[in-house]
């Protein structure tokens, strides 16, 4: 009797040893729901551990990079909008920047002012979303809500300078599409005031939260110099402890007179990265009212009739607006030849634009940078060795968007 | 800025004079452009001894198929201690697309230079995983190439 327990017992531990010794290969994606669209991943794993992730991109290519290239300077701001759609006013901002340095294009300065209005604005926007599903990838229903309501006055606000929610095309290559609405500012500093109240919703919900500290701290750990050898930019690297943000150390659009703190936090987990993020809204908040008292009367547009269209209004009194309008739907407008790189600090990290043109009126080549991108890429290094269910909570403090990885 | 950058092309000029192959300077960005086979050097010399230490950007680029040399790859230096970047450029033939790959140097150059082979058909040597990346692994031709037609030679079936 005693003889055959043993027996059976060595039997279940030969078959336990036998389950464990043998890897399984699991396929998360792409439907999954926590991989924020169409992201598949080639898990191997032992038991619960996972052991190699590789993940497949590519199902949302839609061949953008081609197309800017038969498509005049102008016209490829609208495929911007679709690439990371959270974040649309950002990739607007890189494109015409990009635009504008091989056109030597002086912007003016209420225009400028707008733009890092809408740029931050639009920061929070996508900071609101990426908690909302970090959240409900962990099992936090209620956030989702809070952050959508959020970001529905933020969609709102864009709607009413631009027209457009999600697909706003609001900056234009030598400045905007056209000038804020009557009432903005009221509307927007309405929301301003309200924000803060919303962000302690979160803390509550969230960051004072014990299960939500036991799902983020000590998971998904990237260390500093293997996050800076990834190309990790933004909230992941400043999670990591590097003190780099491209508003403050590369700066553009006149963002180096506005007052705003860099969040940096030093322990290189989903939760450093959690912090980064929420400390970020209340530094955009920030901004934001700058700017908005800095907003003085002026023009929106650059002095280049020969790039920028005319006001509907010229067009019907002088004969040369007409023509220039004319000539910049009908042809575009030649860029001089050359080549640059114009990186800005978007909500997920670097976004960066290598234009280069052949004097005509189309790009010869663009290519984005997109910190979704690089960011995924890293994503075997930092599950590897962590459960199952950490590789959602890493994928989510990621804020990937596969719009913009798969472009 | 470009007095910041110009002294990196001098560093590099003293270091091995024949690295440089040309210097173009405009819009606030220097470009170096440096041989095949040097930029393995180049990129571990300025990486170690002028903290290039991310590689913020990796492209390639077709000139047309009637221009020689044809392609090119862009690194996009950025350095997160003095902000600066720097633009190292290669140029190469239709016949022979091959460079090294800095993967050894930048890990971050894993998944640009499979995005550059996917689209351009650049080869680079050495790199651990050199697959298709955003295209289909059955895809016919380099989609990104002057003479491929923007829509392609025939309609695309998942079959």
């Amino acid at each position: 009797m005693m003889e055959t327990v043993v027996e059976n017992s060595a039997a279940a531990d030969s078959v336990l040893d036998n389950a464990l010794e043998s890897e399984m290969t699991l396929s998360m994606g792409p439907q999954h729901p926590s991989t924020h669209g169409v992201l598949r991943l080639d898990l191997r794993l032992d038991g619960e551990l996972v052991l190699k992730a590789v993940p497949d991109i590519g199902y949302l290519h839609t061949g953008m990079e081609k197309l800017f290239e038969y498509k005049k300077y102008q016209q490829g701001i609208v495929i911007t909008d679709r690439m990371d759609y959270l974040n649309p006013l950002g990739n607007n901002l890189a494109y015409v920047m990009a635009a504008e340095k091989l056109l030597d294009l002086e912007i003016p300065e209420r225009a400028q002012v707008i733009r890092v209005l809408f740029c931050e604005l639009q920061r929070i926007a996508s900071h609101m979303v990426w908690l909302g599903t970090h959240g409900l990838d962990l099992g936090a229903m209620s956030p989702f809500f809070y952050c959508f309501r959020q970001r529905e006055k933020i969609l709102n606000l864009i709607e009413a300078a631009s027209g457009g929610r999600m697909t706003p095309s609001y900056f234009r290559i030598g400045g905007l599409m056209m000038d804020l609405p009557a009432g903005f500012t009221e509307r927007c500093k309405q929301f301003l005031d309200d924000f803060p109240e919303a962000m302690e919703t979160f803390d509550t919900l969230l960051t004072g939260n014990t299960i939500w500290h036991s799902r983020t701290k000590g998971i998904g750990i990237i260390s500093r110099k293997d996050a800076i050898s990834w190309g990790l930019t933004g909230p992941c690297l400043r999670g990591s402890g590097v003190d780099l943000d491209l508003r403050r150390d590369n700066p553009y659009s006149g963002y180096e007179t506005y007052d705003f703190e860099v969040p940096v936090e030093h322990d290189c987990d989903v939760w450093a990265r959690y912090m980064v993020r929420i400390r970020e809204c209340y530094e955009s908040a920030k901004i934001v009212r700058q700017a908005l008292e800095r907003l003085k009367p002026g023009p929106i547009k650059a002095n280049a009739p020969k790039i920028v269209l005319p006001d509907r209004d010229d067009m019907r009194k002088h004969m040369d607006s007409l023509i220039h309008h004319f000539l910049i739907v009908a042809e575009g407008f030649n860029v001089p030849p050359g080549e640059v790189y114009h990186a800005i600090e978007a909500s997920k990290g670097e976004l960066g634009v290598y234009m280069r043109s052949n004097g005509g009126p189309k790009p010869e080549r663009v290519h984005f940078r997109g910190p979704s991108f690089v960011n995924l890429s890293a994503l075997p290094d930092m599950v590897k060795g962590e459960m199952v269910a950490d590789v959602v909570a890493v994928i989510g403090s990621l804020d990937i968007v596969l719009g913009e990885i798969d472009r | 800025m470009a007095d910041k950058l110009e002294f990196f092309v001098e560093e590099l000029r003293k270091k091995n004079a024949s690295w440089v192959q040309d210097v173009r300077s405009g819009h606030g960005e220097t470009t170096v452009v440096v041989g095949r086979d040097d930029v393995l050097d180049v990129c571990t010399f300025l990486r170690d001894e002028h903290k290039f230490d991310m590689l913020a950007d990796l492209c390639g680029g077709d000139l047309g198929p009637e221009e020689e040399p044809r392609f090119f790859v862009n690194y996009h230096l950025f350095s997160t201690t003095h902000h600066s970047r720097l633009r190292v450029k290669v140029l190469l033939s239709e016949d022979d697309p091959n460079v090294a790959s800095v993967t050894s140097i930048w890990k971050t150059a894993n998944w640009h230079e499979r995005e550059t082979y996917d689209f351009f058909g650049i080869i680079f040597e050495g790199h651990p995983d050199l697959r298709r990346i955003l295209l289909p692994s059955d895809f016919d031709g380099f989609a990104l190439r002057k003479d491929y037609p923007l829509r392609g030679y025939e309609p695309y079936s998942l079959n």
